[in-house]
């Protein structure tokens, strides 16, 4: 099953919008309730990333009865230092999106730490492609 | 494992039912559907909350209590009765006046459920700042609330905080209380005036314990009624009790909106009103909102006030109840019987009865237990989505195009019952206009189509 939402860079106010849709949508397959959590939070946590960063995305969601798929493409600054912005804390957020409560730094490893599968892609002036797996029947180490 | 059976006390007198639909559109877990010009409820989605009982015209849905009779089986009958219950009287009424009169109408003994909170807010904020415990903390004290959450949002049930609500707790005192007076249990019966349904539900099928100590309910709508023809008929002269009571201050208030988040540590928060409550706790499942420790969330508006059984407007009960908590004064206590020990010197025994069962999830939302299954279902709901006017109108006796769309694809609807596919397949000739006439008889009954100037 395909799903696919475009999110628009520095609308905070729907960021979340795609996720909550994919949360309704793996709630009606019957997907066990803690893997949601885990796919809607590393999903929220990425589409604000876009709203946040980028000028506008796209996220593509794919599932079978094996794994959730989220494929999230933007176009935007792109990340200079990967590595860098993998660590916990590390952010280069204003202050006028850390007032509004994001902006942590604690996104991407965040994202990572709820998936099964992390791939993070970026080309400075471009925009990052991030894929993100989460499998529903292996538990979680 | 989910919970296959669950007592709803909310009933539709389908003899009463006119088939108007108001309910199907208010209902929040879009539990109802109109069929045969009648509502039918989906149980496995109603939590309970009453909403449908609200809007109800005609008095076709009515919360099933226990006939007012049954407390005469018992030798000792405790009426359990909430603050609530204070406020829908004039103010001129005190308390006490109120019990005299519960006292007259057959109950041996009255007691305020909220006395029971002295013993419990110790242990919530033991609960809630114990970091074992999933965060944030979600109230146990609404019992639609916790329905809900079995429902609709299947990945928070662990949160809910696994301790008695003040009710079970006051339950437990009286009980003990009355057993250690030699007094046989078979002989006590405990009934709670309620305010809500959920209440009901709660008792008749309680989630996390095996069974509640509570005997039986009444609801409070019936006992405001016999309250004030009682003082209409004989006069307030003739209270006897004292004007005195045991609650403090904020057990008072403790069933109000922020009467419990503002006496638990940490950061706190008090949702009232179930549209609400879901807005909120979309945002909690997903994470949009991290760091509260405590969530208070009750399912009316104006918290216990606002029950669907309470008669007097939601407002002014909780202005009599603030009022009430002002003039309290702590050295004050009265209880049932001059034999009775206060609930504190009962606390070790309460203390030790208060943990309750993990809550199990009961999701309403899956379109089919196998994953594989319930996707092609949900592909066939997307295809019939693009078919369907989207203006949610609920001529096809669902309360929107995307509840049709499910409800074809589990074999309970079909697309021809709505408006917008009839039309068109009237023009493409392949529905009969008489055919499509029927349809909708079947969705709203027979004679819908006549002039009735007695609509309500």
């Amino acid at each position: 099953m395909h799903f696919e939402y475009k999110v628009q860079g520095g609308d905070f106010a729907r960021a979340g919008l795609a996720s909550s849709q994919v949360k309704k949508v793996l709630k009606q397959l019957n997907v066990d309730a803690k893997v949601i959590k885990r796919v809607v939070v590393a999903m929220y946590e990425a589409e604000v990333n876009i709203v946040a960063h980028a000028y506008q995305g796209t996220i593509n969601v794919d599932i079978d009865t094996e794994r959730i798929v989220l494929n999230l493409k933007d176009h935007g600054p792109g990340i200079p230092d990967i590595p860098l912005a993998m660590q916990r804390g590390y952010s280069t957020a204003s202050p006028v999106v850390r007032e509004m409560g994001f902006g942590a730094g604690m996104g991407l490893p965040n994202i990572q730490s709820n998936a099964d599968e992390f791939k993070i892609t970026s080309e400075v002036g471009k925009g990052t492609n991030l894929e993100i797996v989460v499998y529903l029947n292996v538990p979680q180490e | 494992m989910e919970n296959q059976f669950f007592h709803h006390a909310l009933k539709i007198l389908r003899d009463v039912c006119i088939g108007c639909s108001h309910c199907m559109r208010v209902c929040p877990t879009e539990a109802l559907r109109v069929k045969d010009g009648k509502a039918v409820l989906y149980e496995d989605r109603c939590v309970d909350c009453g909403e449908c009982f609200r809007v109800c015209p005609v008095n076709a849905i009515i919360i099933e209590q226990d006939d007012f009779s049954k407390i005469f089986g018992y030798k000792h009958r405790v009426a359990l009765v909430p603050a609530v219950l204070m406020g829908q009287f004039p103010e001129e009424l005190s308390p006490s006046e109120i019990y005299s009169v519960l006292l007259e109408l057959g109950f041996t003994d009255v007691y305020e459920v909220e006395n029971s909170v002295e013993v419990l807010v110790d242990e919530v904020n033991a609960y809630v700042s114990n970091r074992e415990h999933e965060q944030p903390i979600i109230s146990s004290f609404c019992p639609a609330i916790i329905r809900l959450i079995q429902v609709k949002f299947p990945s928070l049930v662990d949160n809910i905080m696994l301790l008695r609500p003040p009710l079970d707790v006051s339950a437990l005192y009286c009980k003990k209380q009355l057993m250690d007076k030699g007094i046989a249990e078979d002989e006590i019966g405990i009934f709670y005036i309620t305010p809500c349904a959920a209440k009901i539900a709660a008792i008749k099928s309680p989630v996390g314990e095996d069974r509640s100590e509570v005997t039986g309910v009444i609801n409070m709508d019936l006992i405001y009624n016999r309250v004030l023809r009682t003082l209409k008929q004989k006069g307030v002269e003739s209270c006897v009790v004292p004007e005195k009571t045991s609650l403090t201050e904020r057990s008072i208030l403790w069933s109000l909106t922020n009467g419990e988040a503002a006496h638990v540590n940490g950061r706190c928060m008090a949702i009232d009103e179930i549209h609400n409550v879901i807005e909120f706790l979309e945002k909690i499942e997903s994470e949009e909102i991290t760091d509260i420790d405590f969530l208070e969330l009750r399912a009316c508006d104006e918290s216990c006030a606002g029950g669907v059984l309470a008669a007097g407007n939601r407002f002014l009960t909780v202005e009599k109840l603030r009022s009430r908590a002002v003039n309290i004064k702590a050295e004050e206590e009265t209880l049932p019987d001059p034999s009775w020990k206060n609930i504190t010197e009962y606390k070790g025994y309460l203390t030790s009865m208060l943990a309750i069962q993990p809550v199990t999830p009961r999701s309403m939302l899956k379109l089919d237990e196998d994953m594989a299954k319930a996707m092609k279902k949900m592909e066939r709901v997307r295809r019939i989505m693009c078919f369907l006017p989207g203006i949610d109108c609920g001529t096809c006796g669902a309360p929107s195009c995307q509840a049709l769309a499910e409800d074809i694809v589990q074999g309970k609807a079909a697309i021809s019952h709505c408006i917008f596919i009839q039309r068109n397949m009237e023009q493409t000739r392949k529905l009969h206009p008489d055919h499509a006439y029927r349809i909708m008889e079947k969705i709203w009954g027979k004679d819908r189509f006549t002039k009735n100037c007695n609509k309500k």
